[in-house]
């Protein structure tokens, strides 16, 4: 091959090598910004009164003399609304039963989107679910809703060759000339002013529990949670896997019996994650029982098997690459086999260790399938840490999965579910880093 | 020539043990005192590699308080050989060692011979400087630590001692706390020596000590060696047949496994026996 040649082949290379790299970058953007900007949005939004009220019930928080006065001034414009209200309704009253009929399921639908709004209207029952006794707390919520109330969707299905097309109407046409139909442009101009959006930090999204299933609330128990799982997991896995390292690496002789271990180290490895959720269920809850149903305990010894092979073989890494000129100086000093691996082996070892076990720790964090049969609950209180034997919590990878796609109001926590996304990836991010530098300082400090 | 007390009852010794040795030395070499009794001896004793018999049948006897260099070409089992003395050809799992070779009258090998015990007695420096990651004072004290010194100001005496003993003190005595990776690669040989003096070894094995040094480095371990004579047996492997002669006072020649000449340094670089031994020292072959 000419030098030329040679040349271009290089060149090529280094061109195929960085645009797959751009095309990486590009790819985790494309993951990381809606997560991030959605997830910001759940801690830091345009809370409306609703949401004061609702911290100021629930948590205790907030000025109650500044709430007060606030519902107050709301309550002005909003008794104008209730007003309307009860007009139309005198004047349904007097209506034919046919042109009744004909407002009827109409208005049903205002009532629902004001009661969604406002909160129960007066006259309604006392709701029992949380998410009826509080309007909507979150403007850009209160958003979406006012522009339910002002217009109609409708399907236009005229041409056959075409998928359906969704117009709107403006609802004020089916109310014309009726005492309603003045609350619609009232509503328009004046919904601010009943409902007083304020920029708001909620902090108390990672510190408070979730409140009637997350419509409202915070998600310390999926934190708290994944947090307990994981911290199990490594009380475990970490010792049990140094001890498996250290055990190949020292004492293992070169036999069958050790061959037959390490492969079957390797395909523990690769056992896919809800093969280790089935394993949990039918082994740790219904074989060996260590508690009744799904628990924390029983997640974390599942997740634990599931990172038992990553740790071994990190810390097996590790203590191969400890140069073998230490084990011979200690040795050679009149040291025992057990003493120098304490105290020349492993101290030297303890980077990749460490950063093998925090990978892991990070690993069993995000893990969804080994806990949806061991320990993972949808919608679940905060636990203590005595509890942790016995009960099953909410936790962050599963709640993410189940709020996006099995919560009976979905769509409505949005913010919420990027706020989880986004939480996870903070927490495995911050491991990942406090790894990093932790192995740094260890190296700094062994390299003098 | 005007015999010593000392010499003579170290040829008497020489003569009872069997070997090919005499008591010789260089003129401008002094005697030392009490040395000269065989510390470590060999009897048949072979060690094998698996099927391979890397030292083959070696008869010897390792005299104490003198430096006794080990020669021979690449893969002859000098260093197979000097690892046997402490036993770190442990760490090989398909070595294994017949006939005996004895410490002080004790049986290396022997079923209840303590390795952890006779590695203490038996310090060993080896060819790559290799102190610890830790501080140069850890890296000393960790010997007296393992056998139960931990009493602060004995192990700071300890230090002290062993690295004026290695000629290391006047240049590490002010940064004793810092990385013992951080000094220069002599420098790191003369804190591997103290490690091992600190322990107090009745037996130093240098293994190739100066192979991983520049000249400079070199003649300060050579210095030192000279400084340990007489206060401890030393057994050095080198490659370095100048270095043989200026340091040692016995000299063992190794070719194929077997111990081709065993005589004092001098006789064997000026009127060796065997003829294989003459062709190696003339350079022949190497």
């Amino acid at each position: 091959m000419d030098l030329g040649t040679r040349k271009i082949l290089d060149r090529s290379f280094t061109a195929v090598g960085i645009t797959s790299i751009l095309l990486m970058a590009a790819a985790l953007l494309v993951v990381i910004v809606p997560i991030f900007t959605g997830g910001i949005g759940a801690i830091f939004f345009k809370g409306t009164v609703e949401h004061r009220k609702l911290q100021y019930n629930e948590f205790g928080k907030g000025d109650l003399a500044v709430i007060r006065q606030q519902t107050e001034e709301t309550d002005i414009y909003r008794n104008k609304v209730y007003a309307m209200l009860d007009a139309f309704e005198s004047e349904m009253e007097l209506m034919e039963p046919t042109e009744k009929k004909k407002y009827r399921s109409q208005y049903t639908k205002v009532r629902k989107v004001l009661a969604h709004l406002f909160g129960p209207l007066p006259g309604d029952m006392e709701p029992i679910l949380l998410r009826y006794q509080y309007g909507t707390t979150r403007w850009e919520k209160a958003e979406e809703a006012l522009h339910d109330l002002m217009f109609v969707s409708k399907w236009d299905y005229s041409n056959p060759d075409e998928m359906a097309k969704q117009y709107f109407v403006p609802r004020s046409d089916e109310f014309a000339g009726t005492a309603l139909a003045a609350l619609f442009p009232y509503m328009e101009n004046s919904l601010e002013k009943m409902l007083l959006p304020e920029m708001t930090f909620y902090w108390g999204f990672i510190t408070e529990r979730s409140l009637d299933a997350h419509i409202f609330g915070g998600i310390w128990a999926e934190i708290q949670g994944t947090f307990f799982l994981a911290a199990g997991a490594m009380l475990f896995a970490f010792p049990l896997g140094v001890i498996a390292a250290i055990y190949f690496t020292e004492y293992a002789k070169d036999n069958i019996f050790t061959s037959i271990l390490r492969s079957a180290n390797s395909t523990l490895a690769g056992v896919p994650s809800i093969v280790f959720g089935l394993f949990g269920l039918a082994f740790f809850i219904n074989t060996v029982k260590v508690s009744e149903s799904k628990s924390v305990l029983a997640g974390s010894l599942t997740l634990a098997i599931m990172v038992l092979p990553t740790i071994i073989r990190a810390a097996e890494e590790a203590i191969l690459a400890v140069p073998k000129t230490y084990k011979e100086a200690s040795l050679s000093l009149g040291s025992t086999k057990w003493r120098t691996i304490m105290t020349v082996i492993l101290p030297a070892a303890l980077p990749g260790i460490i950063t093998g076990g925090i990978i892991s720790l990070g690993r069993a964090a995000g893990e969804t399938a080994p806990i949806i049969f061991t320990a993972a609950v949808s919608v679940g209180a905060t636990i203590g840490i005595a509890d942790v034997l016995n009960s099953p919590t909410p936790a962050l990878s599963w709640n993410i999965y189940n709020l996006a796609s099995e919560h009976e109001a979905a769509s409505e926590i949005r913010h919420v579910q990027y706020g989880m996304v986004l939480a996870l990836i903070s927490i495995v991010l911050l491991l990942n880093l406090s790894a990093i530098l932790l192995r740094a300082r260890i190296s700094k400090k062994l390299k003098g | 020539m005007q015999m010593t007390a000392g010499e003579k009852e170290a040829r008497e010794v020489a003569a009872k043990s069997d070997t090919n040795r005499e008591i010789f030395l260089p003129p401008e070499r002094q005697r030392v005192k009490d040395g000269g009794k065989p510390h470590v001896s060999a009897k048949n004793f072979s060690i094998f590699y698996g099927d391979f018999e890397a030292v083959k049948k070696v008869n010897a006897d390792i005299l104490s308080k003198y430096v006794t260099a080990i020669i021979g070409p690449s893969g002859c089992g000098k260093s197979t050989f000097l690892r046997a003395i402490n036993r770190m050809n442990d760490l090989i799992p398909s070595c294994y060692t017949t006939g005996t070779i004895m410490f002080d009258g004790e049986d290396i090998y022997g079923r209840f011979t303590d390795e952890v015990q006779l590695r203490k007695k038996i310090g060993m420096v080896f060819q790559k400087p290799n102190p610890f990651p830790k501080s140069i004072f850890d890296n000393i004290a960790y010997g007296p630590r393992l056998h139960g010194v931990n009493d602060k100001k004995t192990l700071e005496e300890i230090v002290e001692k062993s690295l004026l003993k290695a000629a290391l003190w006047d240049e590490v005595k002010d940064r004793l706390d810092r990385n013992a990776l951080g000094l220069s690669g002599g420098q790191q040989q003369r804190l591997c020596v103290a490690r091992t003096l600190a322990v107090e070894p009745e037996i130093l094995l240098l293994d190739e000590p100066t192979s991983a040094l520049d000249p400079k480095a070199t003649a300060k371990i050579e210095d030192l060696i000279e400084e340990l004579r007489g206060s401890y047996t030393i057994l050095i492997v080198t490659h370095n047949m100048q270095q043989a002669s200026r340091v040692s006072d016995y000299t063992m020649f190794y070719y194929e496994g077997d111990l081709v000449e065993y005589a004092p340094t001098k006789q064997l670089f000026t009127n060796p026996r065997d003829q294989v031994t003459e062709d190696y020292i003339t350079g022949r072959f190497s």
